[in-house]
């Protein structure tokens, strides 16, 4: 007989047992939810289905009554734009500071250890400071996703850097290359997938600091109405706004993949998996 | 009399105790093709990093053309490592480019038409050379391990270094690219003059390619403190190829199979 770990699902049986879950989780939902109701038609805690198309269909595709705006399609976009310049900003600080800190010697004397100091200061706990200094507007929210992402991919990205063979960096100053030509020919482009890379994985922690920021001051966003609407425990509200910020984690993680393997393609094949 | 290209007069190589090299004194000519053999960890692959400028003597000198060697990699000295040695971010046509584009392109690290078109020309010959040309445009990692060294070996000739090291440059290469492989580069080093410092762990291998062949031992040996005394060379022995001297090769072979396992 097959041994357990010898057996492989189909195709289709892949996709029916990933699905499961899933179904089971809604269905389960759904009992209890109608339990709920029918003890207590006004129950808010896990709102029908129903009230959820309703309260999507206010969000979503009817403007405000009190701005005129699309309320969620105003959310998304402010959320997305900070956590743009946020990642971004970032992302850019950390290509250029982690491969100088790998590559140069008297950059990285001075820079590591300050690099290395302000990761371990919790971001969150200087929120107020940035508040304080930046004011309530875009900047200090984008400041707290910077600092709350950027030494942590410095640090990946000097890592990476170091990882990088020393034969590579041998080889390149015997065809002639100076210190720029190494790192612009030689270094950068091979450390830009593994900057994707580390994009994908801090994205998670960037969408926690723009809720958080978003939740204390802001005036639109999607961490600001989940927590503006908790007041009136809007569950009807929440859940679909939760699983709309998932849906935008997962639709942004799977384009920087799709990105990498396409302007990356030599890594991807090195690595079998493209 | 001419000037070795390569010079070491009285070189040490020290790590705090640990003597690695000691009393090192040899010269080079131009042309010459040095096999490197040795016990692992004795100093060969030392020595080398010594040439390439990756690392410098503790004491003594150590000269390239009567100079002092400079103290960091430079185009004059070509490089082929066991592996690593080609970009997997480039082609194989654009790694044997590269010279030309760091020669030309200081700045961006980028050629432009014309400039591009001649580089691109004269890397496809260098390729076709060593018999890569129908690989010209797929990336090192869909190439096969030889391809990969003929690679190596083109894309450092294409900046007309004097001398080519080899460090064990087809120690994990199959037998049969191997023989292959050994053809190319004797041919190589024939056409371009060049002089060739190769480590090797393959005995027949460092008897059949190069003109003289080193074992690299510690002279002395401390057995209570074995890093006491650093490695030398311990038999300088030259190889005349027209004469093929194989009853020679076979009464070196014993000696040299004790010192090198």
């Amino acid at each position: 007989m097959t041994r357990l770990i010898n057996k492989k699902p189909s195709r289709i049986t892949r996709l029916l047992l990933g699905l499961l879950p899933f179904i089971v989780l809604i269905v389960l939902y759904m009992m209890a939810s109608q339990a709920r109701l029918v003890d207590n038609p006004n129950d808010k805690l896990l709102p029908a289905m129903s009230s959820f198309v309703d309260a999507i269909n206010r969000m979503a595709f009817e403007p405000s009554r009190r701005s005129g705006e699309y309320l969620m399609l105003a959310d998304t976009l402010a959320s997305l734009s900070r956590l743009a310049m946020g990642v971004g900003i970032s992302a850019l600080i950390a290509l250029i500071v982690g491969v100088a800190n790998g590559m140069v010697p008297f950059v990285r004397a001075p820079l590591s250890p300050l690099v290395t100091a302000l990761s371990l200061v919790p971001p969150m706990a200087i929120l107020p400071i940035l508040f304080i200094v930046f004011g309530l507007g875009e900047l200090s929210k984008v400041m707290l996703i910077i600092i709350g992402i950027c030494p942590i991919m410095i640090r990946d990205l000097q890592l990476r850097t170091d990882a990088l063979p020393p034969e590579q960096i041998l080889k390149a100053q015997t065809l002639g290359a100076s210190s720029w030509q190494t790192i612009i020919a030689i270094v950068v482009p091979q450390i830009l997938p593994k900057l994707i890379e580390a994009v994908r994985l801090t994205l998670g922690s960037a969408w926690l600091f723009l809720i958080a920021a978003e939740a204390i001051a802001a005036t639109e966003g999607l961490g600001y109405r989940i927590f503006l609407i908790r007041r009136y425990l809007a569950m009807d509200v929440i859940l679909p706004y939760v699983l709309w910020i998932s849906l935008l984690a997962f639709v942004m993680d799977w384009l920087l993949r799709k990105l990498s393997q396409h302007a990356f393609t030599w890594y991807h094949t090195a690595q079998g998996d493209a | 009399m001419a000037t070795p290209i390569i010079q070491a007069k009285d070189v040490w190589k020290e790590y705090g105790d640990n003597v690695v090299l000691e009393r090192i004194n040899l010269s080079v000519m131009e042309g010459e093709f040095v096999s490197i053999v040795g016990a692992s960890g004795c100093g060969k692959s030392t020595f080398l990093n010594l040439l390439l400028g990756n690392e410098s003597v503790s004491r003594g000198q150590l000269l390239l053309n009567g100079d002092i060697l400079p103290n960091e990699p430079g185009p004059e000295r070509g490089i082929v490592f066991q592996k690593y040695s080609v970009f997997p971010h480039l082609s194989a046509v654009q790694n044997v480019m590269l010279s030309d584009v760091f020669a030309q392109s200081p700045f961006v690290s980028r050629l432009f038409g014309k400039e591009k078109q001649q580089a691109y020309t004269q890397a496809m010959a260098m390729l076709d050379k060593v018999g890569l040309s129908h690989a010209a445009h797929k990336y090192p990692a869909e190439l096969s391990g030889g391809m990969q060294q003929r690679l190596a070996i083109a894309q450092a000739l294409m900046k007309k270094p004097k001398i080519l090291l080899l460090d064990e440059p087809f120690g994990a290469l199959d037998p049969g690219i191997r023989k292959d492989m050994h053809k190319l580069v004797h041919q190589l080093w024939q056409e371009h003059k060049l002089t060739i410092f190769m480590i090797t762990h393959d005995l027949s291998e460092g008897f059949s390619l190069g003109n003289r062949l080193w074992v690299f031992d510690k002279h002395r040996h401390d057995a209570q403190h074995p890093e006491r005394f650093g490695a030398q060379v311990t038999y300088d022995i030259p190889i005349a190829k027209d004469i093929q001297n194989l009853s020679f090769t076979e009464d070196m072979k014993p000696v040299i199979d004790a010192s090198v396992a």
